[in-house]
């Protein structure tokens, strides 16, 4: 995380989720959260399965309506846009999925072609050819483009989603547990890879994870979702250093068991 | 009891946002054009092969089974009649609706829901596409359009099974049996098939993309959403089906 070539500015928060809270039925998934994103970051959000850390990111790109608070994106309050607005705010926010969310009748190509397609109508042919080469070599996986996502692995499914994302360059990406089910050399390939775009695209980044070999290389700096609130922030080291039960047990599984 | 009802009452409440926000996408632009022609595609002409041959049988077999009794009046020639009007008034747009039911109504659920359930639409509307426009009122609109011409096609095919059925025993010729046809049909028939088959596409096309876009999340939720989305529209095509006698009773 030392050797990156970034400028955070700490001046310029991109996302301010200001007391935020999301119950589904009796379920408190969320209990006046705070979380600000700066620009140029990359903040990880660290989390036990089930806490909520999906549906945070969903109410960030408005997916998900908050019962209360405010979610500020980009100087917008995301849950007071109307339709076109929130539409257009979209187009600024890369989402890559927990599980890829490939369009599966469609080829590599088609997958990368359709955001491009839907929201750059004056695009020639041989732009958008040029877009979608362009960004799929970026991602190292130029000989997939005319396969389809059945075909493909899947560390390879997650770069093409991330592909994806970044052809209508975002200023904000939004990664749901970019690593979970790959390899551990993948998913060095898959951290490289966000601290690529980090540089590349100047983007600001959450990227949610349980994985700590991941928050540890692509993360600027942390935050832990505990019992429906983040309660601790900061480096790698400054969350770790603490004895407490729901945190301790995270560390020791990665690198010590 | 009461927690059952007003489960009842919120899904009613859903059903009914899901269709308004059909017709308020119906009506703002942009179309999704390409999309139409594309699921018009997917659903009427993939669906050609299976509707060819269920229409002919029905045709055919219904005749078959109908001369005998009309032979025992001595009115065997009254069969081309007869076959027209059970055929324009009740079997084409039933087998149509209920083949449709069960070949797009499961296509429909299955693949909105295994989309809902990966993901994609989500991703769809996250990348600004409105999944309304593109994915649900597109296959309303192409199930509302091509289940009627299914109907005409299969009204006629049957016809047309209904008349090899006949000169398997009987000297007709095409042009006399076709004559005796549309003697028997009129305009109101006609009307009336259309209003059916359009009142029929559009529930298979609303009942299915409601069920596959709803879906629960996991695998199971794709078999279940392709399952119900069958087993209601077919069910609601009964209903309406029963209704729409009902009504034209009072104009006859
Ligand atoms: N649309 C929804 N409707 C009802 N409950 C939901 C919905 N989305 C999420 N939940 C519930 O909210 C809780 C948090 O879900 P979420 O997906 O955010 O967890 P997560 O932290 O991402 O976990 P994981 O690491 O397993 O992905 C879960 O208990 C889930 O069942
Ligand atoms: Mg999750």
């Amino acid at each position: 995380m030392s050797n990156k070539n970034v400028y955070i500015d700490y001046d310029d928060c991109v996302i301010h989720v200001n007391d935020v809270s999301k119950s589904f039925g009796n379920l408190h998934v969320l209990r006046n959260v705070d979380l600000k994103l700066y620009n140029g970051e990359n903040l990880v959000v660290l989390g036990r399965s089930g806490t909520g850390k999906s549906v945070l990111i969903k109410l960030i790109s408005g997916l998900l309506m908050p019962d209360s608070g405010d979610i500020n994106v980009l100087g917008q309050v995301v849950n007071h846009l109307d339709e076109k607005a929130l539409r257009l705010l979209r187009l600024k926010i890369g989402f890559s999925f927990q599980n890829s969310a490939l369009y599966d009748s469609m080829t590599v190509r088609e997958n990368l072609e359709f955001p491009l397609v839907r929201n750059k109508r004056n695009l020639t042919r041989m732009e958008i050819d040029r877009e979608v080469e362009e960004v799929l070599e970026g991602v190292g996986l130029l000989q997939t483009i005319n396969q389809m996502p059945s075909e493909l692995s899947g560390g390879q499914r997650k770069r093409i989603g991330i592909a994806r994302t970044l052809i209508l360059r975002p200023d904000i990406m939004l990664y749901d547990e970019p690593t979970a089910g790959l390899d551990p050399i993948t998913c060095l390939d898959i951290n490289g890879l966000i601290n690529d775009v980090q540089e590349r695209y100047k983007t600001s980044s959450i990227i949610i994870t349980h994985d700590l070999a991941c928050a540890k290389m692509v993360g600027d700096r942390m935050v832990m979702l505990l019992d429906g609130k983040f309660e601790r922030q900061g480096t790698f080291d400054e969350i770790f250093a603490t004895d407490d039960v729901r945190v301790k047990p995270f560390y020791d599984y990665n690198f010590i068991v | 009891m009461g927690k059952k009802f007003s489960n009842l009452l919120l899904e009613f409440a859903r059903l009914h946002r899901f269709l308004m926000r059909f017709f308020r996408e119906m009506v703002t632009p942009p179309f999704e054009f390409k999309e139409f022609i594309r699921q018009c595609y997917e659903i009427g002409w993939r669906s050609f092969p299976l509707i060819s041959l269920t229409g002919f049988i029905v045709g055919f077999v219904f005749t078959k089974q109908s001369r005998p009794s009309l032979e025992e009046f001595g009115a065997s020639s009254w069969l081309p009649a007869m076959i027209s009007i059970a055929i324009v008034r009740a079997l084409a747009p039933l087998v149509t609706a209920l083949i449709a039911s069960g070949k797009v109504g499961s296509q429909i659920g299955a693949e909105l829901s295994s989309m809902n359930v990966t993901e994609q639409i989500d991703a769809m509307e996250v990348s600004g596409t409105n999944p309304h426009k593109f994915l649900i009122a597109t296959r309303i609109l192409a199930t509302t359009t091509m289940i009627p011409i299914l109907t005409f096609y299969v009204a006629g095919i049957g016809l047309f099974g209904g008349y090899l059925s006949i000169i398997s025993k009987d000297q007709l010729s095409m042009l006399s049996f076709f004559t005796q046809v549309f003697d028997k049909i009129g305009f109101v028939d006609v009307f009336a098939m259309v209003i059916r088959s359009v009142v029929f596409g559009f529930t298979i096309g609303f009942i299915s993309t409601y069920v596959g876009y709803y879906s629960s999340k996991g695998t199971e939720g794709v078999g279940k959403a392709a399952n119900s989305a069958v087993v209601a529209s077919m069910f609601a095509v009964f209903i309406e089906e029963l209704l729409i006698v009902q009504v034209l009773s009072l104009f006859s």
